[in-house]
């Protein structure tokens, strides 16, 4: 006889033991060790809830305590690797396998356990595909979620994070799994309910709140005059240039830059309402300026951002929001937006090769990708013309019949030739492929790649690699505007002047930008105390944002 | 602290009349230009105060390119650095001959 429900046997089994250290689904949180090494199994596959932002903490901290006799050789499944709980795991045994996406803070001692052998890295995912592969293959025993509140029955409010925690918990309690929430509080009714009770199992009132990472704060004060060149470069030379209306920004301080210069500069050149007024972005308070000028009509959010939750509140117009009035953000959904309703990702990378390759993957840095290789592809399952996508397309494609032609989503990478101590940006082989060497992995861990890439923003100018038509164009065409780098100074100056001729290298000067526009003056915001005057005293910065 | 200095000819002088400009600050990872409107109309000459030693490759090629595409003949530039990047090197520069040529 086939045994049809040996997982749904298993689930009972793990159920009943967890049952002896709750009342009901709620479990104290001293008891959350116990918990845990009840329901778990050696092997199992685990997804510790780590997202871009929020963190499961709590049972973090209880996971890492477990005793690795009982608790061994788990499989972790979870886009963020963030606490030292995450990776302390895998010193004790008491995990071995790991599937990720994102190790920002602990980019650099997880390349160390890479390297040491301590880690059996499966890959280096996108969001949007460890999510898929959470249905398909990946799909995990228990998952450790995170939450503000729950009832008793287990019904949870995660709060304006929700992030990944419907996508995580769908894939596990509908599959014969447990799932185990640790919330702020235990209350009698939840604000709203995210998460319906009878998909959550145990309830772990946690010892303090959930830890939030606050992500996507950039300082203007930090921002400089090359930055703001660069944002100048953006604005003119490629929203207006295609007329983006639909767009996604990585996180770093250029693209910061453009946000905080839609409501000057883009506002001087007559921009308002012809780009950037819909949004899958987090609530980046560097957007408050152009919201509260009127640019932007809508915007959904892969997470929430520590302090936005009052400005937030305060403009429903723009924002998803909940009945209780809160945001109500949802990674897996805002990735799918971010891949298929956008027309252009603009982001940040640390290396970038001659053929136009990147990676944030160095040497001794394995800081993952989240979001970015989803949102930097050119989705080919896209159906719907946009202006934008089919003007990239005909720049791409010159021959054939025009109803059969494909647009293309612009994925711009915008740089500046060296980063911090004067490392250059543009090299002749990315790191990647020395870490996949060294540690056995089949595929480099590309971030965005070169065939997907369709210009490069530096400070000394743009490349429109969609007009490059081989690969001797485009490599003189990244050498073009690679600056004083020793790619760009080996550059064939009489080929790069030619691809200036056609466009395809633009200079500042060639776009007419004047370099004394080059100044923080043109910032709508120049601190952060002038981001909580334009949101008119809603906008709350974390502590370590404060100066005054 | 490194010195050098970089003597080219340009092909014309710089527009306009302003006798001297001075734009930026020395401060870390920026830097102070000076521009005087002191040589012959063909001549210009960039001097450089560097604490950041081992670059004089890189100060050449910004200089050369700022040369070429400012043209800037007449002009005496002294440069303090307070270990700036080529990128702000070259933007302090051509806001210099803008303030010059204004």
């Amino acid at each position: 006889m086939t045994d049809w429900r040996s997982e749904a046997r298993l689930r009972d089994e793990r159920l009943a033991a967890g049952r002896a250290h709750a009342e009901g689904k709620v479990v104290p949180a001293g008891a959350a060790i116990d918990l845990l090494e009840a329901i778990l199994r050696p092997g199992d596959r685990v997804c510790l809830e780590g997202d871009n932002q929020k963190q499961a903490d709590c049972l973090a901290r209880a996971l890492a305590a477990c005793d690795p006799a009982r608790v061994h050789d788990l499989h972790m499944v979870q886009s963020g690797i963030v606490l030292p709980e995450h990776l302390d795991v895998f010193e004790t045994g008491i995990a071995r396998r790991l599937d990720y996406s994102y190790s920002g803070p602990q980019g650099g001692r997880i390349a160390k356990m890479l390297y040491g052998g301590q880690i059996q890295l499966g890959a280096v995912h996108t969001y949007l595909e460890l999510f898929a592969r959470y249905f398909v293959d990946l799909t995990p025993n228990v998952a450790l979620i995170a939450g503000v509140s729950a009832d008793r029955d287990g019904n949870l409010y995660t709060g304006p994070n929700t992030e990944d925690t419907p996508t995580v918990v769908e894939a596990t309690a509908f599959k014969n799994g447990v799932v185990v929430a640790q919330v702020n509080q235990i209350v009698d009714t939840v604000p709203r309910v995210d998460i319906p009770g009878d998909r959550i199992d145990f309830v772990v009132e946690a010892d303090r709140p959930f830890y939030v990472e606050p992500l996507f704060t950039r300082d203007p004060a930090a921002m400089t005059e090359t930055q703001v060149l660069m944002a100048m470069m953006a604005i003119k030379g490629i929203y207006a240039e295609y007329g983006i209306t639909r767009l996604n920004h990585g996180i770093g301080f250029g693209t910061a830059a453009i946000e905080l210069l839609l409501p000057t500069y883009g506002e001087r050149l007559g921009l308002k309402g012809r780009i950037a007024t819909h949004w899958a972005l987090n609530p980046h308070p560097t957007l408050i300026p152009a919201i509260e000028s009127g640019w932007v009509k809508q915007v959904h959010c892969f997470g929430s951002e520590v302090g936005m939750d009052r400005y937030i509140r305060a403009r429903p117009d723009v924002f998803f929001t909940g009945a209780d009035g809160s945001l109500r953000s949802n990674r897996a959904f805002c990735q799918t937006a971010g891949l298929y309703a956008c027309d252009l990702f603009i982001g940040s990378t640390l290396q970038i090769d001659l053929m136009g390759h990147s990676s944030t993957v160095t040497r001794d840095r394995v800081a993952g990708f989240g979001g970015a290789p989803n949102m930097g592809s050119d989705p080919h399952g896209r159906r719907h013309p946009s202006d934008t996508w089919m003007k990239a397309g005909r720049e791409a494609q010159t021959v054939g019949d025009p109803l059969l032609m494909r647009g293309r989503k612009l994925v711009v990478q915008l740089v500046e030739t060296f980063g911090d101590k004067l490392v250059p940006t543009f090299v002749e082989r990315l790191d990647a492929m020395e870490l996949a060497k060294k540690t056995g992995l089949e595929l480099a861990p590309v971030m965005v790649y070169a065939d997907d890439v369709t210009h490069i923003v530096t400070e000394e100018g743009i490349a429109n690699l969609l007009l490059c038509r081989d690969a001797d164009e485009r490599e003189q065409a990244i050498r073009g505007v690679a600056g004083y780098t020793e790619i760009g100074r080996g550059r064939d100056r009489a080929k790069v002047e030619e691809l200036r001729s056609r466009g395809i290298v633009r200079r500042p000067e060639d776009l007419g930008i004047e370099p004394l526009d080059a100044d923080r003056a043109l910032l709508a915001a120049k601190s952060i105390k002038d981001l909580v005057h334009w949101s008119g005293g809603l906008y709350d910065p974390p502590a370590k944002f404060r100066n005054w | 602290m490194e010195s050098l200095t970089f003597r080219h000819t340009t092909q014309k002088p710089l527009p306009g009349s302003v006798p001297s400009a001075i734009t930026g600050v020395v401060a870390s990872g920026n830097l102070e230009v000076l521009l005087e409107r002191v040589l012959p109309p063909d001549a210009c000459e960039v001097a450089i105060e560097t604490p950041v030693t081992g670059y004089a490759a890189v100060w050449e090629a910004v200089v050369a390119d700022f040369v070429a595409r400012a043209q800037p003949g007449g002009l005496r530039i002294s440069i303090n650095d307070g270990g700036a990047r080529p990128d702000t090197v070259s933007l302090r520069l051509r806001q210099g001959a803008r303030l010059m040529e204004a």
